[in-house]
């Protein structure tokens, strides 16, 4: 059976919402301490939205010296999936896993709201079921998810198509509307909204399956992930 | 030997300032006009134990550049000062 690891920082707390979608999907979940440092036997890693060290300093600035983030870099460089989502989307970009940078949002407001995202690229761990240009309805729940690059590192994520989600109608001030970016081997995704939390119709959305299907699906045969 | 050091971070150039912007709006509704240029920041200070000025100097700047700042978006300076 597919085995993710939801790595848990002093401060995550969306660990619980991120394990029961990967369980809703047919997969087993752990749970990673911070502290650990081997993540052999994981299919894929998930790092939560939340506070991680209570966000001080920056965002992510303390957690990316977190002893688990040494396994993260290893895990990625060989292959491994990783997908950070809000909070675990700013652990990876301080962590240099993830190009850029998110900062404040424009208008200095928290924003906690239903958003449309479009998928930009399908080339990626997390949207390799879906289809670009599709629009998926999953919400935002942040600070500081302005996503913030430079032009040459912006030009580069175009060329090599790692802008994986754009907002349809940008919330909170992104670059030229990003949502979501990958690496450039498409295996690290970070987005700021939370796919874990559009699950199903009766909460709002269920748009947020399909993203995380294909980041469960990643070691599952084609044949076997049609049929679930 | 102790050399009190201040770390400097700001945003680089062209990186968006939302906080400075939002306070440079509001000074004129409380009566400040004629000031431009608001930008926010961090300002750290702390003790550095090192043989000499420039080594406490070279400590400093390599931990604002590694854990202070973000050099994607931010700037850090470090620089020794008196206790007051």
């Amino acid at each position: 059976m597919t085995r993710i690891g939801v790595v848990v920082f002093p401060g995550s707390n969306c660990e619980y919402d991120a394990a029961s979608a990967v369980t809703e999907l047919g997969a087993e979940s752990a749970f990673v301490w911070h502290s650990e440092s081997d993540l052999s036997g994981f299919d894929g890693i998930i790092l939560p939205g939340g506070f991680a060290h209570g966000d001080y300093l920056r965002p992510g600035a303390l957690a990316r010296f977190s002893p688990v983030m040494e396994a993260v870099a290893r895990y990625a460089a060989e292959g491994g999936p990783v997908l950070g989502i809000c909070n675990g989307f700013q652990v990876l970009a301080e962590a240099g896993l993830l190009p850029g940078a998110l900062q404040k949002n424009r208008g200095l407001t928290f924003l906690s709201q239903p958003t449309t995202i479009i998928v930009d690229s399908t080339s990626s761990v997390l949207t390799r079921n879906a289809t670009k240009g599709q629009e998926l309805v999953v919400p935002i729940n942040h600070f500081s998810g302005a996503y913030t690059c430079d032009d040459a590192t912006y030009d580069a994520l175009v060329a090599n198509d790692q802008i994986v989600l754009r907002y349809r109608d940008n919330p909170n001030g992104s670059r030229d509307d990003v949502a979501g970016v990958a690496n450039e081997a498409g295996n690290v995704v970070g987005l700021m909204p939370h796919p874990e939390r559009a699950m199903s119709t009766l909460l709002g959305s269920a748009d947020g399956r399909v993203l995380l299907e294909s980041f469960v699906g990643v070691n599952v045969p084609a044949d076997t992930a049609t049929s679930r | 030997m102790n050399y009190f050091v201040i770390v400097d971070v700001t945003l680089r150039k062209g990186i968006a300032d939302p906080e400075g912007s939002t306070i440079e709006r509001a000074l004129p509704a409380l009566g400040f006009t004629g000031v431009s240029n608001v930008h926010a920041g961090k300002s750290f200070r702390f003790d550095v134990e090192a043989p000499d000025e420039s080594a406490a100097l070279e400590k400093a700047t390599a931990l604002a550049q590694r854990l202070l700042s973000n050099p994607v978006i931010e700037d850090a300076t470090a620089r020794l000062a008196q206790k007051v």
